[in-house]
């Protein structure tokens, strides 16, 4: 059985209601879907074929026909923001999986055993901490090439030591509730109450920093790609757009407004949801309202 | 304190080792060998043999760290290898750059974010509140490259007010110089900005809910007295916390920024030397920069303890 302390008094429906009155959160959940439902359907359909150059069409204002106009290949912005998205969220999303699958366990162990152990794991995370993540990013890229799969590892393991801090944190604080020392007085190891009785206390804590991470992450492949080192041509991406347009910006100012605004929108809907979820689930700030 | 002290410093010491003996291991595993990389691709097994003897990329591993590590102390970086001179020249020549620009960029944010957190604070949950952190979720939100294009494109391009890239040196006079970081410094600075601002004014919600400011308010001291002097100084320590994260978020920051702006900083140094293979200069600038950040995190600890006389007495 799974005690749920945190947030006992309660229901799902209580929760529920709290969301959908929470303006941040909806906001931020809608630009979310959106974002999402537009980079799953680039999959199937988009209104032009980003693999195709017309150079015919080259550097178009927009128009009913391009509505974010064209680029320097005369490919369609509006069609390369799309397939673009689906680079940017899957590049941020595995950042957060490596993040959250090797920083969660260490913070949580670190916190159960204490003493030596403990303190080993935030001397090794005040290291990575040292190392600004683009500046991790830049080594690593220096050393297997550039790519949108280095660009991944690169932002993952900067999101480790924030995801171990988080998790070490929440732990700590619930080590020494009384369900714990009930456990304990079952006769259960410290790695099985973890597993059971701490990380479903600590999901809310961790899934607010995911969404914090996840925006970061966007941010980060943006920057990475626009210096280019992450994704490669001819893989759209809106940070490698940014790069194209920038020698362009007199004669198509749109080639740099467009993909930027994406990013702006994907990166305020991601930060909203992040907060409307600390909002709805954190106590303290239901004691003030 | 004075143990709290040396216990960060100790920190601050074994974190520096540490990162170096990354730094080291990192570019000992990456391919490509230097000296084959100087001579060129006609050189003899011979040549290359002499040069990897004289520069000493055959001795045991551990002794080149050590000679590297010791030569980091004495700021002795070594040679570089496309330009052939030391790499301290290299970086002596950048970091004026750099480094005005990274400092420029965090006292604007500053200027700009602890006013706006204040002002938030004050009107906790009224409309100005609202509004201005909406403009900070907006600015979190914008890629400082992109708001780098868009400051180009207004103030350069439709304006002409300011060069659109590029740095003329300081001895092209103060003024012509900063003119060129002006827009960089901007395009860094509002971002950060927009999380400081947030942070200031969490904090400072945080104290206002305290015992003693409802006393120093029951004192009679109008409602700003309270803010500027109890609250905002009690609400230091997390905006210090964050202050310094984003010095060194701002120093890497340079590296992209100066891209968009062909500033000769230590940035785009960086970026050749990767373009190059110059692997000394790429370690060299990576170290530098760490223990930038290593020194300004030790500083924010210590600036803790001047900040809050409590955590002075405190052991």
């Amino acid at each position: 059985m799974t005690l749920r302390f945190d947030i006992p008094e309660e229901n799902f429906a209580d929760i529920l209601v709290k969301a959908f009155t929470n303006r941040s959160f909806l906001t931020g959940f809608a630009i979310t879907i959106v974002v999402a439902a537009v980079a799953i359907v680039s999959f199937f359909w988009t209104p032009f074929d980003v693999t195709r150059l017309i150079i015919a069409d080259k550097t178009q204002a927009p128009s009913p026909a391009h509505w974010f106009g064209t680029d320097h290949f005369g490919r369609d912005i509006l069609s390369m923001i799309m397939v673009g998205a689906r680079n940017s969220i899957a590049v941020a999303l595995v950042a957060v999986g490596i993040g959250m699958g090797v920083g969660v366990p260490l913070g949580a162990f670190a916190a159960a055993r204490g003493g030596i152990v403990d303190e080993a794991v935030m001397r090794l995370n005040d290291l990575v901490f040292a190392f600004p993540a683009l500046l991790s990013a830049i080594m690593i890229t220096a050393i297997f090439g550039p790519g949108a799969l280095n660009a991944i590892i690169a932002i993952g393991i900067f999101n480790i030591p924030v995801f171990a801090r988080v998790a070490r944190a929440g732990t700590l604080a619930i080590w020494p509730r009384e369900f714990i020392l009930a456990a304990r007085a079952a006769g259960k190891g410290k790695t099985l109450i973890t597993l059971e009785h701490v990380l479903p206390n600590i999901v809310t804590l961790l899934l607010v920093q995911g969404t914090i991470q996840f925006a970061l992450g966007i941010l980060a492949e943006a920057g990475l790609s626009y210096v280019g080192l992450g994704t490669q041509p001819p893989m759209p991406s809106w940070g490698r757009m940014l790069f194209d347009a920038q020698t362009r910006m007199v004669a198509a100012p749109w080639m740099a407004i467009f993909p930027g605004m994406a990013i702006v929108v994907t990166v305020l809907g991601l930060n909203l949801l992040g907060d409307g979820i600390a909002d709805i689930l954190d106590p303290k700030s239901r004691r003030q309202r | 304190m004075t143990v709290y002290l040396l216990k960060r410093l100790a920190i601050a010491l074994i974190t520096l080792v540490l990162a170096s003996m990354v730094v080291f291991a990192v570019l000992e595993i990456i391919p490509g060998d230097p000296a084959r990389l100087m001579l060129g691709l006609n050189a003899s097994a011979d040549q290359v043999e002499l040069l990897r003897n004289q520069m000493g990329l055959n001795a045991p591993l551990a002794l080149r760290y050590l000679h590297w590590a010791g030569g980091l102390l004495s700021l002795d970086f070594g040679r570089s290898y496309t330009y052939s001179v030391p790499v301290i020249d290299l970086v002596r020549e950048r970091v004026v750059v750099s480094l005005p620009l990274a400092l420029i960029a965090l006292a604007l944010s500053t200027i700009i974010a602890i006013p706006v957190g204040l002002f938030s604070a004050g009107r906790h949950g009224r409309a100005g509140d609202t509004i201005a952190m909406g403009a900070a979720q907006l600015g979190v939100a914008v890629p400082n490259f992109w708001f780098a294009l868009m400051l180009i494109y207004l103030f350069a391009v439709w304006l002409r007010l300011v060069p659109s890239g590029g740095f003329p040196g300081w001895s092209a006079g103060v003024w012509p110089a900063l003119k060129s970081l002006i827009l960089p410094a901007i395009a860094l600075a509002l971002p950060q900005a927009a999380i400081l601002a947030r942070v200031t004014r969490s904090a400072l919600i945080e104290v206002l809910n305290e015992d003693y400011i409802r006393t120093a308010r029951a004192k009679g001291l109008p409602f700003r007295a309270v803010l500027w002097r109890h609250a905002l100084r009690n609400a230091m320590i997390p905006v210090l916390t964050i202050l310094g994260l984003q010095f060194a978020f701002l120093l890497a920051g340079t590296i992209i920024i100066e891209n968009v702006f062909y500033l000769p900083g230590l940035g785009r140094l960086v970026f050749q030397a990767i373009t190059q293979r110059d692997l000394i200069v790429v370690e060299s600038v990576v170290m530098l920069l760490v223990a930038a950040v290593i020194a300004v995190n030790l500083l924010v600890d210590l600036s803790y303890a001047v900040v809050d006389p409590r955590l002075r007495s405190r052991q």
